[in-house]
C-alpha cells in the first residue's frame, strides 16, 4: 500500500504529463491548423510562402466571375487598392454574387493566383464574416445591413 | 395590452428572483425555517410567470403581431405556422427568454423532485438558481427586451432566416438549452455544498441524476444540431469545429467527466473536491458557450444580431459567476476531505484517467476556440483555427480514452484482480486487431484511419458486452436464466454499457466516413448518366415551382446500382423572396451502410447543372451511436437508487 502522499504525487505527475502532452500537441497542431486572414492588398505587401494555407477576404469584382466547362469558377477578390485572381472548383455558396463580400480558404499557387478549396459568402442578408466586416470598416466601405 | 402584462410579469419575475437569491440563503445561515421555506414558493411563482411571458411571446409570433418589434424583425405573415412558433426562439431575445424559462423550469423541478432533500441544502440550491435566474433576467430586461413595441407597426415582418425555417429549430435549441441550463443545477448543488461545507455520498446520489439528465439533453441537442447541419447546410459535413459547435461541446466533455467522477463520490466517498470543481467548470463552460454564441463576438447562423452592450453585460455575468464560484471553492477547498484510498489498478483510477483525458481534451477545444479571439485582442491579427488543428490535437485523447475504456470499466472497485480478466481482455484485444487488419487488407488504398477506427470500436463494443455478460453470468447459466439475470442487473450498469457501446459505434461511424467517403463535383447534363463508386446517377429533370413562402428549383436524379433503381433523389435550391435569399436543400438516401448525398448547384448552361455527389459509408452510425449514448443515460436514470434518492427521508439528516 502506497502512502497517501505518494499517491497524490503520482496523480499530480500524471496530470502534468497529460498537460505537457496536450501543450505539445497544441503547438504541433497549430503549425498546420491555423489559417491567417489576409486582404488582397495585405497579400501583395507581404505574400505568404507558396503552399501555405490562409484565408483571403474581400469583395467579388463585378464582371470577373467566369465558369469554365470543367466546372471550375474563377473570379477576382478585391479590396480598395488591389485584387487577386481566385480559382475554385466546386459549388459556390448560395449568396455568392458580384460586389458581395466573400472569404476563401486555400493556397497561393502562382503570383496573384489563389487556388481556393472553400468559399464562404454571407450566411443571410445580415450575416457577414466578422473579419470581412472589420476590414471593410477600416476602408470605410462597409454598408450597415438594414436589420439591426 | 397582453404584451405589456407579459413584460410586467418578467419584471416581477426579476424581483422575485432577487428575493429568492437572498432571503432563503440568509435564512439558511441563520437557520430560520420560514425564510428557508420561501425558496419553494418563489421558485414556483417564477416558473409560472416565465411560462406566461413565454406563452405570450409565442402567441404574438403565431398571430404575427407586428406591433411587437421582435416579431416584426423576425417573422412574416406568409410563413407556415410551425415556423412562426419555432421562430419565437430563432432570434436573440426569444432564445434568451427560452434560456430563462428553462432555468426556472429546473427550479420548479428541484422543488418537485427535491421534496425530501434536506431543507438547508434545497433552499441553498434554489438560492443559487435564483442568482443565475436574476442575472439573466437582468440581461434580458436591460439589454434585450423581447416585448419592445414598434410605434408604427409595419404591414409585414422581415421574416426568419431561411436556414432556420426547418424542423430542426423546433428541437435543437430547446434540447441544447435543457442540457446547457441543466448544468446550472449541478453547479447550484456544488455551490450549496460549499456554502454549507458538507459533501458526502448522499450529496453525490442527489446530484448524479441531475448531471445525467442535463448530459442526456446536451447529447441529444448536440447530435440533433450536427444532423441538422449535415442535411441543411449542404456541405456534407457533420461537424465543422466551428466555435459555436465547440461552445456546446466543451460543457459536454466536462459534464461527461462530471458524471463519471460523481460515481466515485457516490460509491467510494472520494474525489469530492475534484467533482465539485468539475460541477463548477461544467456550468462555467456553458456560460462561456452562451457568451460565445449570444454576444456576437463570433458570427455564425447562431448569432442573430450583435450589440456591444450585450456582449459586455454577458461577459460580466460570465466573469462574475466563474470568479465567485472559484473563490468560494478555493476558500472551502481545505475543508473537503476525501478519506478512501485506492490502488493503481482499480475502477477508481480508471475513472480518474477518464476524467483526466476528458478534461485535457476540453482544454484543447477551449484553446482552439478562444485562440483566434485572444490573438485578435492582443496582436490585432486575424486568423482562424480550423479542423486540421482539432484533428491533430483532439483525436489522440479520444483514441487513448477508447483504449482505456473497456479496461477501466471492467476493473473492480478498490483493488484489482486483473489476472482473472486478463485472458478475456486479451482475446477481445486480439480479435479487434485482427478485424482491423482484415479491413485493412480489404480496403483500397493505404490509409490507416479506417482500420484503426474499426479495431478501436470493436474493442470498446466487445469490452462493454463482455462487461454485461460477466455481470449476468452464473455458474451454469442457461440462456434464459442469463436473460433474467440481465433483467435484474442494476439499471445503471446496463446504462453504462449502452453508453459505452454508443461511443464505440460513434467512433466506427466517424472513422469509416472520414476514411472512405467519396466526393464528386461535376457538370451534369440532362439525361447523361454518370458514375460514382459503382452507383449510376442520371439527372432526369429540373423543374421550378412555388411552394408556401419560397420558390423551389428541384432536380430529379435517378440512382441505380447494377441496373436496379435504388431511389429518386430530389435536391433543391429554394429562393425566399422576403429575404431575397437562396438556400440549398440536399437530398439524402440513407441506410445503415451508406448515405448517398446529392446537392444541386448553379445552372451551367441551358441543359446542365453543377451537381455535387457524396457517398458517405456508415455515416448514420455517428448518430445511432449518439442516440445509444443518450439512451444509456436514460436507462441509468431509471435506476432504483435514484428514485430512492429523490425520496430520501428527512429523518436521516436530522440524526
Amino acid at each position: 500500500m502506497l502512502s497517501r502522499k505518494r499517491k497524490r504525487i503520482r496523480l499530480i505527475f500524471l496530470g502534468l504529463t497529460l498537460l505537457v502532452a496536450s501543450a505539445l500537441l497544441v503547438g504541433y497542431a497549430m503549425k498546420d491548423g491555423i489559417e491567417f486572414f489576409k486582404t488582397p492588398s495585405e497579400l501583395i505587401d507581404d505574400p505568404p510562402p507558396f503552399g501555405k494555407r490562409f484565408r483571403l477576404g474581400g469583395v467579388v469584382s463585378p464582371g470577373s466571375i467566369e465558369v469554365s466547362t470543367d466546372g471550375s469558377v474563377s473570379f477576382e477578390v478585391a479590396d480598395q487598392s488591389a485584387s487577386i485572381q481566385v480559382i475554385f472548383f466546386g459549388i459556390l455558396p448560395d449568396l455568392f454574387e458580384e460586389n458581395q463580400g466573400v472569404i476563401t480558404t486555400g493556397i497561393l499557387t502562382k503570383e496573384n493566383l489563389f487556388s481556393a478549396d472553400e468559399v464562404l459568402a454571407k450566411h443571410d442578408e445580415n450575416y457577414m464574416p466578422k473579419e470581412l466586416v472589420d476590414s471593410l470598416k477600416e476602408r470605410g466601405v462597409y454598408v450597415k445591413p438594414l436589420k439591426d | 395590452m397582453i404584451i405589456e402584462i407579459a413584460h410586467f410579469s418578467l419584471i416581477l419575475t426579476f424581483m422575485i428572483s432577487l428575493v429568492q437569491s437572498t432571503v432563503p440563503l440568509f435564512g439558511a445561515q441563520k437557520n430560520w425555517v420560514n425564510w428557508m421555506r420561501l425558496a419553494d414558493k418563489t421558485a414556483l411563482i417564477q416558473f409560472v410567470l416565465t411560462c406566461f411571458g413565454f406563452g405570450v411571446l409565442i402567441h404574438a409570433f403565431s398571430v404575427s403581431d407586428f406591433s411587437v418589434k421582435l416579431v416584426a424583425l423576425n417573422s412574416h405573415s406568409l410563413k407556415p405556422l410551425i415556423y412562426k412558433i419555432t421562430g419565437t426562439w430563432g432570434n436573440h431575445e426569444g432564445s434568451m427568454l427560452l434560456w430563462i424559462l428553462i432555468i426556472n423550469l429546473y427550479g420548479f423541478l428541484i422543488v418537485l423532485f427535491g421534496k425530501k432533500l434536506p431543507l438547508g441544502l434545497r433552499c441553498r440550491v434554489l438560492s443559487v438558481q435564483g442568482v443565475i435566474s436574476a442575472a439573466f433576467l437582468g440581461f434580458l430586461l436591460f439589454t434585450s427586451n423581447p416585448f419592445s413595441r414598434e410605434l408604427y407597426p409595419p404591414a409585414n415582418g422581415n421574416g426568419l432566416n431561411p436556414v432556420l425555417q426547418d424542423l430542426g429549430l423546433a428541437f435543437h435549441p430547446p434540447f441544447l438549452y435543457l442540457g446547457y441550463v441543466g448544468l446550472s443545477v449541478t453547479f447550484s448543488f456544488a455551490m450549496a455544498a460549499l456554502i454549507q461545507g458538507k459533501i458526502d455520498a448522499a450529496w453525490a446520489r442527489w446530484v448524479r441524476p441531475w448531471a445525467v439528465s442535463a448530459w442526456v439533453f446536451l447529447t441529444i441537442g448536440i447530435s440533433l444540431g450536427s444532423y441538422w447541419a449535415y442535411y441543411e447546410l449542404g456541405w456534407g459535413g457533420w461537424w465543422f469545429w466551428d466555435p459555436v459547435e465547440n461552445a456546446s461541446f466543451m460543457p459536454w466533455l466536462v459534464a461527461t467527466a462530471l458524471l463519471h467522477s460523481a460515481i466515485v463520490v457516490e460509491k467510494r466517498n472520494t474525489l469530492k473536491s475534484w467533482t465539485i470543481l468539475l460541477a463548477i467548470l461544467a456550468f462555467s463552460f456553458s456560460l462561456i458557450g452562451t457568451f460565445i454564441v449570444r454576444s456576437g463576438v463570433l458570427t455564425s447562423v447562431h448569432s442573430f444580431a450583435s450589440d456591444p452592450t450585450r456582449g459586455i453585460y454577458l461577459l460580466i455575468i460570465v466573469f462574475m459567476f466563474i470568479l465567485c464560484s472559484l473563490t468560494l471553492y478555493a476558500v472551502r477547498f481545505s475543508s473537503i476531505k476525501s478519506i478512501n484510498q485506492f490502488t493503481f489498478l482499480s475502477r477508481e483510477s480508471g475513472l480518474v484517467m477518464n476524467n483526466l483525458l476528458l478534461s485535457a481534451s476540453a482544454v484543447i477545444v477551449f484553446v482552439g476556440t478562444l485562440w483566434p479571439l485572444l490573438i485578435e485582442t492582443l496582436l490585432s491579427e486575424k486568423m482562424s483555427v480550423g479542423a486540421p488543428f482539432f484533428n491533430i490535437a483532439f483525436t489522440p485523447f479520444m483514441v487513448l480514452l477508447g483504449l482505456l475504456l473497456p479496461v477501466g470499466a471492467l476493473l473492480p472497485w478498490r483493488k484489482s484482480k486483473i489476472k482473472r480478466l486478463k485472458p478475456s481482455l486479451l482475446a477481445i484485444g486480439i480479435f479487434s486487431v485482427v478485424s482491423g487488419s482484415v479491413v485493412w487488407s480489404l480496403q483500397t488504398g493505404t490509409r490507416i484511419l479506417g482500420p484503426v477506427g474499426v479495431s478501436l470500436s470493436i474493442w470498446i463494443i466487445l469490452g462493454s458486452l463482455f462487461d454485461v455478460s460477466k455481470n449476468s453470468t452464473i455458474a451454469n447459466g442457461k440462456f434464459l436464466r442469463r436473460y433474467f439475470r440481465l433483467n435484474n442487473l442494476p439499471r445503471y450498469e446496463l446504462g453504462k454499457s449502452f453508453a459505452h457501446i454508443g461511443f464505440g459505434l460513434m467512433i466506427f461511424g466517424i472513422s469509416a466516413v472520414s476514411a472512405w467517403e467519396v466526393e464528386d463535383i461535376r457538370i451534369v447534363h440532362l439525361n447523361e448518366p454518370y458514375q460514382v463508386r459503382g452507383y449510376t446517377f442520371e439527372l432526369i429533370a429540373v423543374s421550378e415551382f412555388p411552394v408556401s413562402n419560397y420558390i423551389t428549383r428541384r432536380g430529379s436524379l435517378l440512382v441505380k446500382k447494377d441496373e436496379r433503381t435504388l431511389a429518386t433523389l430530389l435536391p433543391e435550391k429554394r429562393y425566399y423572396p422576403v429575404q431575397a435569399t437562396t438556400t440549398t436543400e440536399a437530398s439524402i438516401n440513407s441506410n445503415i451502410f451508406r448515405d448517398i448525398y446529392v446537392v444541386l448547384g448553379d445552372r451551367n448552361s441551358e441543359n446542365s447543372w453543377v451537381v455535387r455527389t457524396y457517398i458517405k459509408p456508415f455515416i448514420l452510425w455517428i448518430w445511432i451511436g449518439a442516440f445509444c449514448i443518450a439512451i444509456g443515460g436514460v436507462v441509468s436514470l431509471s435506476d432504483r437508487r435514484y428514485r430512492m434518492a429523490s425520496s430520501y427521508s428527512n429523518k436521516l439528516v436530522k440524526l
